[in-house]
């Protein structure tokens, strides 16, 4: 049966061509095969099931040539349908069954895909909860994370439903074929024999060529690819210029230039597949002809003869589809390796369990800190020594990328000194219990998170069992009470993703209303009015004056006019203190 | 808008080209026929060898039989090529009829697709049409010709077989589609409320890690997105017994079918009405046929995405532009006086004005500087000087002609922006220097870059003027990106500059310098200085404020 040779290469078929590198790694393949089977133990049951569905399959394979062969050969010579209602009836039977095998894999393999997918989602959220949460290009990503994590389902539904079970059939099929000719007709497995290597063997040469060829190519097919995205995303700036009707003309070229540097590569991917399909076609006319002229001379049987003929197709089918099916495995791949690597390795030292003294009564001393990222090569932060006095304020200022956010982060505990360390009334930070900490502190980060919800469900993160008045104070503390009392449903409307926008000051001030709500002796506030029009500004520096009011408190500030609410100003340049200035008290 | 509705659309839009579609059919169907002649031809040379006849006589058969093992992989080899170009081409025609139908739209009636992620979708929705003319268009028609081909064919040796061939090609080819058609369309459905929550879920849990870990919220919100997970995940499972429906159903039918022709076969020579030559020829070539319907189911599921693709496309090249070039319209004015004179302005859809009857004035050579909070509508007055929004009231003015009586492009010609959110192309630092001038030559460009202090850090450079910025201006940082969006506007030989908020991501000192470089640059060509800092105010000649929704005060700069 000559199917499957009709679809063929989609338009990614020049992007999975030099996806074919991967056949090289397999070591590496089943390197990430162990990995996702120790992860998912769904996906060790599923092999299984999907080994038992392949052998039946091609059990029925074979029976469906030999009936056919059989009912053929019988009737040629006289035998009537009755004769043939046993062989007729079990060749539905054979049909029916080898469908349902189809059916079987499919079912099975979306399955695992699903549980794989829900597995790897899950242990990436619980790395991250654990892992680095402080890294900034972390969460500018969350979005595609959160893509591939969701609908990379698909990708990997292809590689289990279609590929995987391929894999069996390309060995078991094949394999039972040429036992079951070798049985029949000797001379016919021996060309079969003969044919069959040359798949793989044309396989690799194309593969290495296409390889090199495609290598050459992708970058400028990529760039080229691009460009029409990239056009359509600066057109205010092409009309602001005049220059929006030039690019017409240059979209045409480009486009043209894409499909001769496509076509280009195709000419070669497809060969591949012609090759291959050259050697079956080619195996078949050879079997076909060589039995047709053996059974001329009766060397062999009717029956036999047109079993082989049956079967010969069958032989190549489970092979070349593979290669079909490999980019859906490609994709699928892709997708696992990324979340495997977004997961990494989660491993922490064991955080401490001991009650930190409260910053109400205690002194916080940042003692010699160094802090680098395992990406970056120079450190964030080197020697940095600063205290932060009991109900004191201080304001940490110097260019970006000074290190100020890290600094935040440390006092946090989102993140843990590298050398040096932190205490708190002379306790190793260390050795507390990061919960416990947490619960004596607020933050205000430089733009706060607008989680789904009501505006009253945002403000109590500061404090889940606050009243509605509590919640009334804080937004009026935060100078957000005016606003919130415009919005449709005032404290009751939606916010967040697909809820009511906020204007950056809006997010801001929400912010700081979790902050009064949180009451916390300690407060740590992260550039607070960057980017915002003095109008908001000042609302904001108000709300902060009221709120640091009596407690301790690290203020990053951008500029020198937030600063001035501090009692010590500190400035932080390339991971180092500068010469501290003090200036007078509020 | 319905499914050929679309389809026709879209090809007229963008026509496949005659002569290729036609040539892509031709071999498509070529091939299947070769493929199907290559195993009729074969079982009935074994047939006919088993009546043992000279050798001589099988010559012919022999002969097809190899002609049609070698034919097939070649003609498929050709169709790949053939219809792989025809889908590239008619996607460049696309690309270029779409740019020109949405470039007078850009940026007023595009601002829904301000965000990043939609505007990638649009483009997304153009590419994936690829998928209509490489697998949407030929292969139904291939499949209709071959099966016709293959029918007729049976019905000259036994109608009864033709009758169930024809019965198995259009279920596998017309129902089972149908039916992949609907599964997909359903179980996307179903899927897809569930797949937006999870993602949301993942997006916020992900974005909001640090501040859920110090608030204490982490435990919560990794629930609700286990909870989201698990109910995607048993949709999911409910949804793979549906999936592979389809295909097992053309497994099905094809196998029953070539039961059916062997036993009608067998039949009808029991009758004495057919040769016994053609029992299993006539199996062969219904086993053989269903090569012609079997990419149609997965045309029938990827339809649906394809056609929302197209509808989403067709709906925009549709668009009728707002903003259109007057039928007579005057000669841009040589002095570029440039005035607002009690502007309304309000965007399409919004509930009110931005503001109302607002007067700004721009003499020649003057420097303005436009102080006000976010939204006020700053930026709303280049929309309205760069005629990207018409005013609902009053009239823009150059040279005390109405903006509206003079070509689009005369009159942005007067002005040159370097605006908060300009975009930066994936070039080099020269060609995005060069979109303000395009005939530029290299020691214009040098003088454009010294002025927006970038001269040293160009040079610096390995590859100079010639070093690829990256997608967006992804290599540069912030401030870089500012620079270079200022150089660009100074390269501009327009006499009206405009800067929005050219100093948002600088610091101050960096600031103030960039600003009095750019005054110091723009010596004799008038300024709008669009800022809510107060930065660089000292270089103006005059301070307006725009406050609230509704005038504009003014104070001696």
């Amino acid at each position: 049966m000559i199917a499957g040779a009709a679809s063929g290469a989609a338009p990614g078929a020049a992007r999975n061509i030099v996806r074919r590198d991967d056949h090289a790694s397999r070591p590496q393949m089943n390197a990430l095969d162990r990995r996702l089977a120790e992860r998912v133990p769904g996906v060790r049951r599923m092999l299984t099931a999907d080994g038992a569905i392949g052998l039946l399959a091609t059990i029925m394979v074979l029976a469906q040539a030999v009936l056919i062969a059989r009912i053929s050969a019988r009737a040629f010579d006289g035998a009537s349908l009755s004769d043939l209602a046993p062989e007729i009836a079990a060749l539905v039977a054979a049909v029916l069954v080898r469908s349902g095998a189809g059916w079987g894999f499919e079912v099975v393999g979306r399955r695992a895909a699903t549980a794989v997918m829900s597995a790897l989602r899950l242990e990436l959220l619980r790395a991250r909860l654990l892992g680095d949460p402080a890294g900034a290009r972390d969460r500018a990503d969350a979005g595609e994370v959160a893509a591939t994590a969701v609908e990379g389902v698909e990708a990997l539904e292809a590689m289990f439903a279609r590929y995987v079970p391929q894999i069996f059939l390309a060995v078991t099929v094949p394999a039972a074929v040429l036992i079951v000719v070798v049985t029949i007709d000797p001379v016919s497995a021996a060309i079969m024999l003969f044919t069959l290597p040359l798949i793989p063997v044309f396989m690799w040469l194309i593969g290495r060529y296409t390889e090199l060829r495609a290598q050459e190519r992708l970058e400028a097919m990529n760039r080229l690819a691009g460009h029409f995205l990239d056009v359509v995303r600066g057109l205010p700036t092409l009309r602001a210029f005049n220059r929006g009707p030039a690019q017409a003309e240059r979209i045409a070229q480009v486009s043209d230039d894409y499909r001769r540097a496509t076509m280009g590569t195709l000419r070669i991917a497809f060969l591949s597949g012609t090759v291959l399909e050259l050697a079956a076609t080619l195996g078949i006319a050879l079997v076909a002809v060589t039995v047709g002229v053996r059974l001329v001379d009766a060397d062999v049987t009717f029956e036999a003869a047109l079993t082989v003929l049956l079967l010969a197709p069958e032989l190549y089918l489970p092979l070349r589809s593979l290669g079909t099916q490999f980019h859906a495995s490609a994709d699928g791949r892709a997708v696992t390796e990324q979340l495997l690597e977004l997961i990494g390795d989660p491993e922490r030292t064991p955080a401490g369990t001991a009650a930190p003294p409260s910053p109400a009564a205690a002194d916080i001393r940042l003692e010699a800190v160094d802090f680098s990222y395992p990406s970056r090569d120079t450190p964030v932060l080197s020697g940095v020594t600063l205290e932060i006095g009991s109900g004191e304020t201080v304001a940490l200022t110097g260019p970006s990328g000074g290190g100020k956010s890290t600094v935040a982060a440390l006092l946090l505990g989102l993140l843990r000194p590298g050398g040096g360390r932190i205490t708190v009334g002379g306790i190793d930070l260390g050795q507390c219990s990061p919960e416990l900490w947490r619960e004596l502190l607020a933050w205000v980060p430089q733009a706060p998170t607008i989680f789904r919800g009501t505006v009253a469900d945002n403000v109590r993160l500061g404090d889940p069992g606050a009243s509605d008045e509590s919640v009334d104070r804080a937004l009026a503390d935060a100078e957000a009470a005016g606003f919130v009392s415009r919005l449709p449903a005032g404290t009751a409307t939606i916010v967040g993703d697909g809820g009511r926008p906020l204007s950056a000051g809006e997010r801001q001030r929400i912010g700081l209303a979790r902050a009064f709500l949180r009451d916390a002796p300690l407060v740590v506030l992260d550039e607070p009015t960057a980017n915002l029009d003095p109008d908001n500004a000042a609302l904001i520096e108000t709300a902060i004056e009221r709120l640091l009011e009596g407690r301790s408190a690290l203020l990053i500030a951008h500029r020198p006019e937030s600063a001035a609410i501090a009692d010590r100003v500190v400035r932080l340049d390339a991971g180092a203190i500068a010469p501290v200035q003090e200036v007078p008290a509020r | 808008m319905s499914a050929t509705a679309t389809v026709r659309h879209l090809v007229e839009l963008a026509p496949p080209g005659r002569r290729r579609f036609l040539l892509s059919v031709l071999l498509g169907a070529l091939a299947i026929a070769f493929g199907i002649a290559l195993m009729t031809t074969a079982g009935y040379l074994i047939s006919r060898a088993a009546e043992h006849p000279e050798i001589l006589s099988l010559t012919i058969v022999i002969v097809g039989v190899r002609f049609f093992g070698i034919g097939r992989p070649l003609i498929r080899y050709f169709d790949r090529l053939v219809s792989h170009d025809m889908a590239l081409r008619a996607l460049g025609r696309l690309r270029s009829r779409f740019y020109e139908r949405i470039e007078p739209l850009a940026p007023a009636q595009l601002e829904g697709f301000r965000h990043g992620e939609l505007l990638s979708r649009m483009v997304g929705d153009v590419d994936a049409l690829q998928n209509l003319y490489l697998r949407g268009l030929a292969p139904p028609v291939v499949a209709i010709l071959v099966a016709i081909g293959a029918i007729a064919f049976a019905a000259v040796y036994l109608p009864a077989a033709a009758a169930i061939l024809a019965a198995g090609l259009v279920l596998s080819g017309l129902a089972v589609p149908a039916l992949a058609w609907r599964l997909q369309r359903r179980s996307g459905e179903r899927q897809q409320a569930a797949r937006s929550e999870l993602t949301a879920d993942l997006v916020e849990l992900l974005r909001g890690t640090p501040e859920l870990l110090v608030y204490g919220g982490v435990e919560a919100a990794y629930d609700r997105a286990r909870g989201s997970d698990a109910e995607l995940a048993r949709i999911a499972r409910r949804d793979a017994i549906v999936a592979g429906l389809a295909d097992a159903l053309v497994a099905l039918i094809s196998g029953l079918t070539v039961a059916g022709v062997l036993a009608v076969g067998v039949s009808a020579h029991e009758g004495g009405s057919l040769d016994r030559l053609l029992i299993a020829t006539l199996a062969l070539l219904a086993m053989s046929s269903f090569e012609a319907t079997e990419p149609l189911p997965e045309v029938a599921r990827e339809s649906g995405a394809t056609l929302s693709s197209g509808r989403r496309v067709l709906e925009l090249t549709a668009t009728e532009p707002a903003i259109a070039d007057p039928q007579d319209p005057e000669p841009l004015p040589a002095a570029p006086a440039v005035a607002l004179e009690s502007v309304t302005a309000r965007y399409p859809g919004a509930d009110g004005p931005t503001f109302t009857g607002l007067d700004l004035r721009i003499e020649p050579g003057r420097k303005v500087a436009l102080l006000g909070a976010s939204g006020t509508g700053k930026t709303t007055i280049v929309a309205l000087l760069l005629r990207f929004l018409d005013p609902e009231r009053g009239r823009v003015t150059i040279g005390g002609t109405d903006a509206r009586r003079l070509l689009q492009s005369d009159l942005r010609s007067t002005f040159a922006l370097a605006g908060q959110d300009a975009h930066l192309f994936s070039s080099t630092i020269a060609a995005n220097l060069r979109i303000g001038a395009p005939d530029a030559g290299t020691e214009e460009l040098e003088a454009a870059l010294e002025a927006a202090r970038l001269a040293d850090w160009v040079h610096a450079l390995p590859d100079g003027l010639g070093t690829l910025v990256g997608e967006l201006g992804r290599e540069l940082s912030g401030g870089q990106r500012q620079r270079l969006v200022v150089a660009r506007a100074l390269l501009s030989p327009a006499p009206v500059l405009l800067l929005d908020e050219p100093t948002a991501h600088l610091d101050p000192p960096t600031a103030h310098a960039l600003l009095a470089d750019t005054f110091a640059a723009a010596e004799g060509r008038s300024v709008l200085l669009i800022t809510h800092r107060s930065e660089g105010l000292e270089l103006v000649d005059e301070v307006a404020r725009i406050e609230g929704i509704t005038r504009i005060g003014r104070s001696p700069g």
